[in-house]
């Protein structure tokens, strides 16, 4: 305890002194928009940032900063205190990025899972992890005896939408019963909220609990009530060993690695990345034994088919809900579709918050 | 939406389990008001209380220690808002959201080492008769100890506050310092007590959340709920069983707009986030409107300063 008070005070007073003298060293820069200590999407950003401290480049970090007004005001604190390379991890630092890199041309900026780019330093990276949401879904279609899919989900974008249609389509293709509730949490770290939403679920027959929020609240809610969880972001396994069937995790490190060097070698260059199963940013968690070995071999095919390209998340015939086709026969959704999917596919109760 | 009675009981159980730190925290936040200091370190308390019972229960294995354990920080944490507002005279404003970010910063630190360890069980009372009367089982039995004890403080702070001696000497402080003082009352001492009292209150809001409710500790785990615990009190006029009523309302649209989410009923979700908040505004006011009420009960010298005539 006093150790650690002791470190953190000589990390402050090193910050201080570094503040000082400002632009003398390459550091870099990351904005989360929860704890480190989240056990989910948070905690997966600053194992990247480990990964770009240990090559022995400096790295600041700003924990838990709202998406809104606040995020623009800690952005450009970064880019002021000279940091050259600045990650913002969470989709609603979207604007705030950008109109801080209009000021600062000379630093380079990194947004996690948003789209615009409207400045030459600005760069977009996500993760494919609707690919992990195929999995799930196929291994909830065949698990569930309710027939009935739990999905708490966070905020109305493409990319949870996306992730909730990934892993409907799935579950559909093993399990033509399939129905999928949604609970809307506007938010995506709030324990007591997300435990509250997966009781509710539960409640109503779910028997397959999924979330697009980061804390580990729903999957201990899923063990005590004695039915499947899927992890979020990190391998959420002890925190529920029965109820778990697998995490997808999100790995960060390699890319932050790869950028944090090319900018500090003068090579970065803006670019839109979005990697899958088959780059290692999406991973998933060992499976669980308790849904049999057939199963288990079944899903680490179809895993290795994702990765290979044999395999497509979004594979035609799709219907939206009304019956309309949105992705053709044989055909497979490009990645324009997939980066602004806005409906839902057929089989998705409920309707999309405006 | 199914419409069993079971199924009304268990959704009715699971209300009143949600609704425990805001009345925890609430009853006690009234008592401070009450004698004319308003703390807004509510939600630092609270969490100073959830990571003081949870890290306790992790090191002494034993739930009795964790839970007055919290109350014990609660109180330590109001202290110092205690020693600089009545000793040193600060403004309570600013004093008080001081120790709510002092309060997320502190635990945030305290937990670095408890984050990812599961809790423990917390013994529920009377699991056999929740099992075997219907509707009735699930709403009154297989809670938590201090379930019951939070239904029955707002009850209890009334009577105090009305019929006893002490609680009219804390209206007194509350409502003219000055007059008080001139009676003979220590209303520096009598303002450190009730200070106490509330810090102790949300240190035991914020254990329920991280031993029993969310049984883990997480950053942030109070997620705001100080912050509604305090407009619950102005909301409910100062009055000990609205703040039991307005959690209620609370805590029961919180979750029956996720059942209703679930259920796949056709409102906009947005509308349903923010019912809970309108509506629990909605009902106090309109609960509260007897304006000769209000000024009884509201204490006139909230928030300022008092200083002693020499």
């Amino acid at each position: 305890m006093y150790k650690l008070f002791l470190r953190s005070l000589i990390s402050v007073l090193f910050l201080l002194g570094f503040s000082l003298n400002a632009n003398a060293e390459f550091k870099v820069g990351f904005v989360y928009v929860g704890p480190t200590g989240d056990h989910g999407w948070t905690y997966q950003h600053h194992e990247g940032r480990n990964a770009v401290e240990a090559l022995g480049i400096k790295t600041t970090y700003v924990e838990s900063v709202p998406e809104g007004a606040d995020a623009e005001r800690v952005i450009r604190q970064l880019a002021q205190s000279g940091h050259d390379l600045i990650f913002t991890t969470s989709f609603g630092y979207m604007d705030p990025t950008n109109k801080v890199a209009k000021d600062f041309p000379n630093v380079k900026f990194e947004h996690a899972t948003g789209y615009k780019r409207e400045h030459s330093n600005v760069s977009t990276y996500s993760a494919r992890f609707y690919e992990g949401r195929t999995l799930l879904g196929h291994m909830a279609g065949k698990m569930t005896k309710t027939n009935t899919i739990g999905y708490i989900a966070s905020f109305p974008i493409p990319e949870v939408i996306r992730g909730i249609n990934a892993m409907t389509l799935a579950a559909q293709k093993v399990n033509p019963d399939i129905k999928t509730k949604i609970v809307w949490v506007f938010t995506w770290y709030d324990p007591g909220k997300e435990s509250e939403a997966a009781q509710a679920l539960i409640d109503q027959g779910a028997d397959i609990i999924m979330q697009h929020t980061d804390s580990t609240a729903p999957v201990q809610v899923a063990e005590k009530a004695g039915v499947w969880s899927f992890g979020q972001a990190s391998d959420m396994q002890r925190f529920a060993p029965k109820s778990i069937l697998t995490s997808i995790i999100d790995d960060w490190a390699p890319y932050y690695v790869e950028r944090a060097i090319a900018a500090r070698d003068g090579t970065w260059k803006q670019q839109d990345t979005w990697h899958g199963l088959k780059e290692g940013m999406v991973a998933m968690a060992p499976y669980n034994s308790a849904m049999g070995s057939n199963l288990v071999k079944e899903v680490e095919q179809l895993q290795k088919d994702l990765a290979s390209g044999k395999v497509h998340s979004f594979t035609g015939p799709i219907y939206d809900q009304k019956g309309n086709i949105l992705v053709a026969e044989g055909a497979v959704a490009d990645d324009g579709m997939l980066a602004g999917m806005n409906v839902y596919v057929k089989g998705v109760e409920g309707d999309i918050p405006q | 939406m199914s419409f069993d009675l079971n199924f009304i009981g268990i959704l009715v159980g699971a209300i009143m389990a949600s609704s425990v730190p805001l009345i925890l925290a609430a009853s006690g936040e009234l008592i401070t008001e009450r004698s004319g200091v308003l703390n807004l370190g509510v939600e630092g308390m609270m969490i100073i209380g959830a990571i003081s019972g949870f890290a306790l229960m992790v090191v002494t294995d034993n739930l009795f220690f964790a839970v007055v354990g919290s109350m014990l920080s609660g109180l330590i944490i109001s202290l110092i808002f205690g020693l600089l507002t009545q000793s040193l005279l600060t403004n309570h404003v600013a004093t008080g959201l001081a120790l709510t970010i002092f309060g997320i910063g502190m635990s945030a630190m305290i937990g670095k080492n408890f984050v990812g360890i599961p809790g423990k069980e917390f013994p529920l009372l009377f699991v056999n008769l929740r099992e075997s009367i219907p509707f009735l089982g699930p709403v009154f039995f297989g809670h938590s100890i201090i379930l019951y004890f939070a239904f029955g403080l707002p009850f209890l702070t009334n009577y105090f506050l009305k019929k006893t001696k002490t609680g009219l000497i804390i209206r007194a402080v509350g409502d003219s310092p000055t007059s008080a003082s001139n009676q003979g009352i220590n209303v520096t001492l009598v303002r450190y007590s009730c200070i106490l009292y509330g810090g102790a209150m949300c240190g035991l809001a914020g254990a329920y959340l991280s031993l029993i409710y969310t049984p883990q500790w997480i950053e942030n785990m109070t997620g705001g709920r100080g912050w509604i615990a305090l407009a619950l009190v102005v909301f409910a006029t100062w009055s000990p069983i609205k703040v039991l009523i307005g959690a209620l309302i609370f805590g029961g649209i919180t979750i029956l707009q996720l059942h209703m989410q679930a259920v796949g009923l056709r409102i906009p979700v947005q509308l349903l986030s923010a019912l809970p908040y309108i509506m629990t505004i909605i009902v106090l006011v309109v609960i509260s409107r007897d304006s000769r009420k209000i000024k009884l009960n509201t204490p006139t010298s909230l928030g300022q300063i008092f200083y002693k005539e020499k």
